[in-house]
């Protein structure tokens, strides 16, 4: 099926809200004050965006008390949210777990916990990712132990987003299913959270060590297929974001552009500057096309879905970086500063091309998924 | 007779299978059949009637190509040599030229009887094609006219040429140039081919030695040659977008999946073919990105919301084709060392039937891309300055007497 890219007032109003909002409430200095706590975001604004936003559950179902919306309408605010660079645990609650608890949790689960994440009373994530570096579902090794009704958890998650704040979290673990989901109280006895120093302050990650956590197994059967589905949709929705991060790089580099004056004229009339921001118009606007089709695909389950989403995060990981790259080298030794915030994008757009698998990574799943 | 502007669909439809009760294309030859759709109005609907139309929506010209299609197996579409002149000289004519110009040029344009072709590019004036050199001296009704054409299409088939000469040398350099309907068969006019890179001919070159012009083939006036070089260049059919193939992994990308599908085992190491694999993936992810940016522009052109995707796809498609042709010939190794199609010189052949004589072949053509309609240097400023908004360069030549202005 062909992807119409059509959007429609409603879209652009909501994309209107929600740049005014984060206009409003992401601003430079809040994002520099929230990248320099612990925990890495406002509570305040969190509740916000749940209560008066709607935010919080915009995918989730209405029947969870959620507002019900499809991919469409994430990727306008996941752009937005890129583009402001929003210190939340957006991508690992509204995301991440909650396509997990979608796709891979039983009812009594997705009924007590998505109404809550949609309330903005809880805050969820899903540790995936090991020690071992890997991405695809062959990394995750951890394994549950049960005993009767009870499981247990022992090993280590690496890379979990907001992994030391979350309240809830969902683990990815080998059982005897298979591939299952394990829910996990932020609290429990015998977890360790540690905040992890990261390359890029404006979205927190830690480290999960387990030994003996009692665990709830909130999965029925392997979920590998599933869960690779999860994995897509969280790289679909993170594609969108680095669009957004991207935008801002052209938008800011053309403006600097337009005003810094060298040599008597603005450096944006010589073509050395000028090539730059044109072949940074032509990969962002191609990044936007794979990341929109992404979205697209996955709101209207389009049966290539996986393959567009690995496209997505391969092209829109490289064309995010290449654009704060040359934000930097446009601004000149400015770009260089701690002052300016370009240093902040580029920090996101390193981190979030490493997150989840580089473009190279994806461009290896792309080639098995097509018979390259 | 109705208001022409009146008339509807159906009625269009009609007329039609009007034209189709008195010729049919499947008994009928081109030339013939299209004489007799021109003076049915129905070579072009947008254009007045009288001449080829009858003062419709350019839109509806798909109703006519339709409503043939559907009562005849055989459909005579625009002639390939007779592009430029449909889609350029008629415009321009319609526009510019006088009513007899209309009456005689017009109807064989359509038919197919008579070919054009364009004469702006000279091998002075590349990119910067108001600044060409050819001239033209007034002698009593006539201009005389002395210089050379460069990268003309169809000009050993054409009758008439599209020419923009200067006329004025003590004018800055837009200010002093002419446009003129140029006789090909006129004394003077001299056109030879322009063997390319593959040994082809698809262009030629075009002498002109003191050829002499009526003044009344002159289009526009005097020194507004440029303005009516614009009117030309707009109604060059630029498919908006137009990048990419339809489907899928579709177009070129089959080929190159062929290709690869097809390599020789065992001539590279593991490394070496992952590597290799990378940059097929990569070839077919560009495409892809071209594919859906084009498939985007047009959601947006139709939403009436066009944004700067519309505008990208020229510089990103000429890049991404010739670094796609640099993989398949690397996917073909130590084959990629011969070259059967071989270096005859010659007109035009078309294209090699095998997909690794294709390859090779678009290997060489496709450097051209990033080249023809506008360097990749060009659309850099072009995006830069038009999209982007960014200042342009200072200009040496603006508002200095164009013969004073410095040329290689």
């Amino acid at each position: 099926m062909a992807i119409d890219f059509t959007f429609t007032d409603e879209h652009e109003e909501l994309r209107a809200t929600v740049r005014a909002f984060l206009a409003d409430r992401s601003d430079e200095a809040t994002v520099r004050e929230q990248m320099a706590t612990e925990r890495g975001y406002d509570p305040e604004v969190w509740t916000q965006m749940a209560e008066q936003m709607g935010l919080a559950g915009l995918i989730i179902p209405e029947q969870h008390g959620g507002a019900g919306y499809t991919y469409v309408e994430l990727l306008i605010v996941m752009e937005e949210m890129g583009r402001a660079l929003l210190c939340a645990p957006y991508l690992g609650t509204a995301v991440f777990a909650t396509n997990a608890l979608l796709h891979c949790a039983d009812e009594t689960t997705q009924k007590e916990l998505l109404a809550s994440i949609a309330a903005g009373e809880l805050t969820a994530t899903v540790a995936h990712a090991e020690p071992n570096g890997r991405w695809d579902l062959g990394g995750i090794e951890l394994s549950a132990t049960r005993s009767g009704d009870d499981w247990t958890l022992s090993g280590s998650k690496a890379w979990v987003l907001d992994g030391h704040t979350a309240d809830v979290i969902l683990v990815a673990a080998r059982s005897d299913a298979g591939l299952s989901l394990f829910r996990v109280a932020g609290d429990a006895q015998g977890l360790t959270r540690s905040l992890v120093p990261s390359l890029d302050l404006t979205r927190k990650l830690a480290q999960l060590e387990f030994s003996g956590t009692p665990a709830q197994l909130v999965s029925s059967g392997d979920q590998s297929e599933a869960f690779t589905r999860v994995l897509g949709l969280t790289q679909a929705a993170l594609a969108a974001e680095q669009v957004g991060g991207a935008q801002w790089c052209l938008d800011t580099s053309v403006e600097y552009a337009k005003t810094r004056l060298q040599f008597g004229r603005p450096i944006g009339s010589y073509q050395a500057i000028k090539h730059k921001c044109a072949d940074m118009l032509v990969e962002t606007e191609f990044a936007k096309s794979a990341a929109y089709a992404a979205c697209f695909a996955a709101a209207g389950d389009e049966p290539d879905f996986l393959e567009t989403a690995a496209l997505a995060k391969s092209a829109c990981s490289e064309a995010y970086f290449h654009a704060a790259a040359d934000t930097i080298q446009i601004h000149g030794g400015m770009g260089f500063t701690w002052e300016l915030p370009v240093h902040l994008y580029f920090k996101r757009a390193k981190a979030s091309e490493l997150l989840f698998g580089d473009a190279a990574h994806h461009r290896e799943a792309l080639a098995e998924m097509i018979g390259i | 007779m109705s208001d022409p502007a009146q008339i509807g669909e159906e009625e269009l439809r009609e007329r039609v299978r009007a034209l189709l009760d008195e010729v049919h294309p499947e008994t009928t030859a081109s030339i013939p059949f299209r004489q007799k759709q021109y003076e049915h109005g129905l070579a072009w609907v947008h254009f007045p009637e009288g001449h080829g139309g009858l003062g419709l929506s350019p839109k509806m010209n798909m109703v006519v190509f339709d409503e043939i299609s559907k009562h005849s197996k055989v459909v005579h579409h625009d002639p390939p040599a007779s592009i430029i002149g449909i889609g350029m000289g008629a415009p321009v004519v319609l526009t510019y030229g006088t009513e007899e110009m209309k009456k005689t040029l017009l109807p064989k344009i359509f038919s197919g009887e008579e070919v054009w072709c364009q004469l702006f590019s000279e091998p002075g004036a590349g990119s910067d094609v108001a600044g060409l050199s050819s001239l033209a001296v007034r002698e009593g009704d006539d201009w005389v006219v002395n210089g050379q054409k460069v990268w003309t299409t169809v000009a050993h088939l054409a009758r008439w040429g599209m020419l923009l000469t200067r006329t004025n040398p003590d004018a800055p350099k837009h200010d002093g140039l002419s446009y003129f309907v140029l006789d090909m068969q006129a004394p003077g006019v001299e056109v030879r081919p322009l063997y390319q890179i593959t040994g082809e001919a698809e262009f030629n070159e075009v002498f002109l030695n003191d050829v002499r012009i009526p003044h009344d083939r002159m289009l526009g006036k005097e020194g507004q040659g440029w303005r009516v070089a614009i009117t030309t260049l707009m109604n060059e059919r630029v498919a908006i977008g137009g990048g990419g193939s339809k489907k899928k992994g579709g177009g070129a990308t089959a080929q190159l999946l062929k290709l690869w599908q097809g390599r020789k085992q065992g001539a590279t190491t593991p490394a070496q073919e992952a590597m290799l694999r990378d940059r097929v993936t990569r070839a077919y992810i560009d495409n892809e990105l071209l594919r859906l940016t084009s498939q985007r522009a047009r959601a947006s052109q139709k939403a009436g919301n066009p944004g700067p995707e519309g505008s990208v796809s020229k510089l990103a498609q000429a890049e991404i084709n010739k670094r796609m042709w640099e993989t398949a010939i690397d996917v073909m190794g130590a084959d990629g060392l011969s070259f059967e199609a071989g270096y005859e010189l010659r007109q035009s052949a078309g294209m090699p039937d095998s997909v690794e004589g294709l390859a090779k072949y678009q290997f060489l053509r496709s450097r051209a891309n990033s080249i023809e309609g506008g360097t990749s240097e060009i659309m850099r400023n072009i995006l830069g300055e038009r999209v982007l908004g960014l200042p342009g360069e200072p200009r040496v030549d603006k508002d200095v007497p164009w013969k004073d202005v410095p040329r290689s």
